[in-house]
């Protein structure tokens, strides 16, 4: 038996937990477990930046995981980043095991406006479904609906569904089939 | 343009950079690679083909700048963008005097990065598809049209439908100067393939190595001077038809690789090791004689065989002369109009000239000389005096071929010469002025006939 790990890392709230869960289990046909692990937030926050970066962060995350991990979920509310950009939602290995996303730029007060908890809770759910999409070796997809679109900024997010369409759906199952044969291949992102 | 038909290639000192990049274009489902400095870049250059490169502007050893106007060389619509930690106008200026499609500070926004990949691409695609658009249009372009109304020619263009509705290989056998080509296109343009391109190759044009190159691309590097990867014209062909002119004139070499091209459908560039697949249907033309190269060893009966599964002769013009007005009343009206002159149509001794000649340079020769004629053209009919043949000799006197008749037309076009005049006449002619006086009368010819006739 293998499980989504559900793994809090820096996170003030996790009202939000128990749904994302469900729902993680509803698309991806598979358990999850929620654990928490030891985690060094001082060593990647970067003081220039104000950021945490996401990388070093993911780094740590699949260190050691559990036997019984299939996947693994870092859910965060501080601010993150990759060298590159000036700011990611979340960041995944393709074709891996880890994914983390973070709450902070999901969140409404974030960009001035009144908070919102139902909007911050679909975007998490969304945005965690889409990481975890990239372990399962999905890339961005065209179509406007699927959560596997590419979003680059939160209303972006809200133009999106929650759902996987048909075609990525099929790719994911093709991908579960393969690496049963062939082993899931645990390497730093995927092909390199 | 699918995403992983784009190849992206991040050059970037710093692996941090690298990685994340890599990430997020992986996640695009582009394919990336990456390169620590310019020396890396530009092997992996040769390595791959690539539409996007991203580059680092400080590096070690060569900098961004320079690395830029090297990629420039080898391939100059390779779209390049500037990354850099520092903003320098002047940095960026050059950059973009250079060449780059545009410049970026580190780090950049999400939202920025995408857009400007999305309009890397857009402008990537746009300049592939002009590409292979004037080259579809080079090849779409018909120059002519197939004209005659002979039943020889009904026959060919009976053959023509019949054979455009299958993918048989078809041999076009016919003297220089037929149509053949034209009826190549003919039969291309009423095939299923019509909306691919018909690529035209002319075997005898190309030295053998060239031909070969010419024929089936090339990867960079596979000779001296091939700079960069190059489609051959049987890639350009995929889909359409391949229109092989002069097939008799290819080397022995050239003969087998063509064989096992159109029997396998696929061949690798040269220099290259991938194995490319094509589907195409091969017409091919010649003037001739192949069994006769055959009988000789100079040609391959196989390959003989394997390109004449269908076989069209077309007829010279001396086999079908009812066509020669109508092929003459053709191109006059198509040089008139280009040449913006007002010629509308031939004298009838000069169409009685064109019908008796035996053309053996064939449509292309009538091409020349009405081309040539119209030039001279005074008023709006082409005369006996505005044609000038190749090849004098062939020519008939137009009025018949009995002595009386040549006797006759001498005498009229040489008055016609001196505008009447007798004496000049006759001193051209090398008779006396009586001798004309006598013939004249024995043909009845009068000054008023000669001038409706003639002017």
């Amino acid at each position: 038996m293998s499980y989504i790990y559900v793994v809090p890392i820096e996170l003030e709230d996790h009202s939000d937990l128990g749904m994302l869960e469900a729902f993680i289990f509803d698309t991806f046909h598979l358990k999850t477990r929620r654990r928490e692990f030891e985690i060094n937030l001082e060593g990647v926050f970067d003081p220039s930046r104000g950021q945490y970066n996401s990388s070093l962060i993911l780094q740590q995350l699949i260190m050691k995981p559990p036997p019984d991990a299939d996947k693994m979920l870092g859910v965060l509310d501080v601010d993150l980043f990759i060298p590159i950009l000036t700011f990611v939602f979340g960041e995944a290995q393709l074709k891996g095991i880890g994914a983390v996303v973070s709450t902070q730029r999901l969140q409404n007060q974030f960009y001035g406006l009144p908070e919102n908890r139902e909007v911050t809770s679909e975007r998490l759910l969304k945005e965690a479904v889409h990481e975890l999409g990239h372990t399962f070796g999905l890339v961005h997809c065209s179509q406007s609906k699927c959560v596997m679109n590419s979003s680059t900024y939160a209303e972006n997010i809200d133009q999106k569904s929650a759902e996987l369409c048909p075609l990525c759906q099929k790719s994911i199952k093709a991908e579960r089939n393969g690496s049963v044969k062939k082993g899931f291949p645990f390497s730093w992102w995927g092909e390199k | 343009m699918k995403p992983e038909e784009i190849g992206i290639l991040i050059v970037d000192d710093e692996a941090s950079v690298r990685d994340s990049l890599y990430q997020w274009f992986k996640a695009d489902g582009y394919r990336v690679d990456t390169a620590e400095d310019a020396a890396g870049a530009l092997k992996k250059l040769q390595e791959n083909p690539w539409d996007i490169i991203l580059l680092d502007i400080k590096m070690p050893g060569m900098d961004g700048i320079e690395l830029q106007n090297r990629i420039k060389q080898i391939d100059k619509n390779i779209v390049t963008i500037i990354i850099t930690a520092y903003a320098s106008v002047d940095t960026a200026i050059q950059a973009l005097k250079d060449g780059a499609f545009d410049y970026v500070t580190k780090p950049i926004d999400p939202d920025d990065l995408s857009r400007l990949i999305r309009n890397a691409i857009e402008k990537r695609r746009l300049v592939t598809e002009n590409i292979q658009l004037r080259q579809q249009i080079e090849e779409l372009l018909l120059p002519d049209e197939v004209v005659g109304e002979s039943p020889a020619m009904k026959r060919v263009m009976e053959m023509v439908n019949t054979v455009a509705k299958t993918d048989s290989t078809v041999m076009i056998l016919g003297e220089s100067g037929t149509g053949k080509e034209l009826i190549a296109r003919a039969i291309h343009s009423r095939s299923s393939r019509r909306y691919f391109p018909i690529i035209t190759i002319n075997c005898g044009a190309y030295p053998e190595g060239l031909l070969e190159s010419e024929l089936f691309g090339h990867e960079k590097g596979a000779f001296t001077g091939a700079l960069y990867r190059r489609k051959g014209k049987l890639e350009m062909a995929d889909k359409g038809t391949l229109f092989l002119d002069e097939i008799g004139n290819i080397s022995e070499k050239m003969q087998m690789d063509l064989l096992r091209v159109i029997e396998t459908k696929n061949f690798t560039r040269l220099g290259g090791d991938k194995a490319v697949d094509v589907d195409f249907r091969v017409i091919s033309a010649t003037n001739k004689d192949l069994e006769k190269a055959i009988k000789e060893g100079s040609f391959r009966e196989d390959l003989y065989y394997r390109l004449n599964v269908f076989s069209i002769l077309l007829p010279p013009l001396r086999e079908r002369r009812t066509d020669i007005p109508l092929i003459a009343k053709y191109f006059l009206s198509k040089y008139a109009q280009s040449m913006n002159k007002n010629v509308v149509g031939f004298a009838p001794q000069a169409m009685e000239m064109f019908i008796g000649y035996d053309w053996p340079g064939n449509i292309r020769e009538v091409r020349n000389v009405v081309e040539r004629a119209i030039v001279v053209a005074q008023g709006p009919q082409i005369q006996v005096e505005d044609i000038s043949f190749p090849f004098p000799s062939l020519a008939t006197p137009s009025g018949g071929a009995s002595l009386e008749e040549v006797e006759k037309d001498q005498i009229l076009k040489i008055l016609n010469q001196t505008k009447g005049n007798i004496a000049q006449a006759a001193e051209i002619l090398k008779i006396s002025r009586l001798t004309i006086y006598n013939k004249i009368e024995k043909y009845h010819l009068k000054k008023d006939d000669l001038n409706k006739q003639y002017l």
